[in-house]
């Protein structure tokens, strides 16, 4: 199995058994607290159809891909 | 004989792991489906002899507060006399169109998420179905999702009809987002691609030294590269509320691949909402990477090994980007169907510097140079023109 699959696998399962757990804590940031984290400025992802097509400049111009949201589709790379 | 003993953990597969996690998630906490919107945008990338812009349409509608479906349509219309056009070819334009459709269903407190999208040129099909899950738990302090989607994609060539290839991929992703204080939100993101099939530009080529009539010169061929490329990138993201309304981002990525390319990008921006009306976005982004195993700016024989690349996106190279952007936004008067609507401009310069791919064209003037061009590099401008409204 080469090691990115195991890393993978590794990461699901880790990821399970944190999941089960996760009735067991309590939120240190209470939801009235979270005004600030609310505001849209705070967002990871304010405009999807702008990032996508970030990420399509990116891809297209750079060998590295991946773990940068969404995305996807040719290229028109030349 | 070598026996190979198979542990119960090995035998578990991506897919069974992705159902058996989304089983779980999808008995805890409440998730919310993306907000109705209609986003129109002008997209323009000028540089390096290329010209590519186009309209970027988005719908999203929410159906029975159970459903939410989108539609994109994208279009690229290239116009191409790029270093390597120049080099080997002639200046062409050209056109991909693009539609995604997209589904997000809340059952169970779970958001499942499905999408297709299909992508055309005049040589070049792709298609890609997605599948993924997302939910909140620790009391809605963290997100998590997963997703998994599958390419297939047809090869052409405009100049050979009979040359019809495949290409396909596989992306396993997991992202987490958490909310570490009542001011910082971050992300981590994983995700792994691998490919298999005709992954090079049937059209791009590699030079190498040969000797005619006793005297070197340059040959040239079609890039042949490995037929399974295996990726896996790892990013992390954090924004940290300023005590002015003002928020900071940082994010930084890691990425190495089979093809022994190695990378890392990092960007800072900052968002300063100037009123109820107005915010300003500034950004800093740097990326660096080293060459695929088998790239060569110019080998040494035509045959000089299995796999051979000149690809730039595949040597060792770097660029820096800075962006500002603008947006207005108007909140709607209460009751009627639209609710508010931005206006944003954004302005991305980049640079980019090539350390091991030459400037070919230098050398037709000058054959002396052969071998031994300056270093590539150019600057592109991109923009992006949008009207986003919300109901």
């Amino acid at each position: 199995m080469s090691q990115y699959k195991y890393l993978f696998k590794s990461g699901l399962v880790f990821l399970l058994g944190l999941t089960l757990s996760a009735c067991a804590i309590e939120p240190w940031v209470k939801p009235y607290e979270r005004d600030n984290l609310a505001d849209p400025i705070m967002s990871f992802s304010k405009d999807p159809v702008s990032l996508n097509y970030m990420h399509h400049v990116y891809q297209a111009r750079e060998g590295a891909r991946g773990a940068e949201g969404g995305g996807g589709g040719g290229c028109g790379c030349n | 004989m070598v026996v190979t003993k198979c542990t119960s953990f090995e035998r578990l597969t991506n897919a069974k792991l992705f159902l058996l996690l989304a089983f779980f998630i999808s008995g805890l906490h409440a998730a919310v489906l993306p907000e109705d919107r209609s986003d129109a945008m002008y997209h323009s990338y000028e540089g390096g002899g290329m010209k590519i812009d186009g309209p970027s349409i988005l719908i999203r509608k929410s159906l029975f507060d159970k459903v939410s479906v989108s539609a994109n349509y994208y279009i690229d219309n290239v116009s191409a006399a790029s270093i390597d056009v120049l080099a080997n070819a002639s200046p062409y334009t050209e056109k991909r169109t693009e539609y995604s459709l997209g589904a997000d269903y809340l059952i169970n407190k779970t958001t499942l998420s499905t999408s297709y999208t299909n992508s055309t040129e005049n040589d070049y099909e792709a298609n890609t179905a997605y599948f993924g899950v997302s939910q909140d738990f620790f009391g809605d302090l963290s997100t998590l999702s997963i997703g998994y989607s599958k390419g297939w994609d047809l090869v052409g060539n405009s100049t050979d009809a009979s040359f019809e290839e495949e290409a396909n991929r596989q992306n396993y992703k997991i992202n987490w987002t958490q909310i570490v204080t009542k001011n910082m939100i971050m992300s981590a993101g994983l995700e792994t691609v691998t490919d298999q099939g005709y992954l090079n530009n049937p059209y791009r080529v590699v030079r190498f030294w040969r000797v005619e009539n006793g005297v070197q010169t340059i040959g040239k061929k079609t890039e042949v590269y490995p037929e399974t490329r295996t990726s896996t990138a790892f990013s992390l993201s954090a924004k940290y509320y300023l005590p002015y309304r003002a928020a900071i981002k940082l994010e930084g990525r890691t990425f190495s691949d089979t093809w022994d390319i190695k990378a890392t990008n990092y960007e800072v921006a900052y968002i300063h909402p100037l009123n109820d009306h107005w915010h300003f976005e500034g950004k800093v982004r740097t990326y660096k990477q080293s060459q695929a195993r088998f790239y060569n700016d110019l080998f040494e024989s035509e045959n000089f090994q299995n796999f051979m690349a000149r690809d730039k996106e595949m040597s060792d190279h770097s660029n820096i980007s800075y962006g500002v952007g603008a947006v207005y936004q108007h909140e709607l008067a209460d009751g009627g169907f639209f609710k508010k609507f931005t206006v944003n401009l954004y302005v991305d310069y980049f640079q980019f510097d090539y350390n091991n791919f030459r400037n070919e064209l230098a050398s037709r003037d000058d054959p002396g140079l052969l071998g031994n061009e300056p270093l590539y590099s150019f600057d592109a401008t991109v923009t992006r023109f949008f009207f986003s409204v919300w109901y």
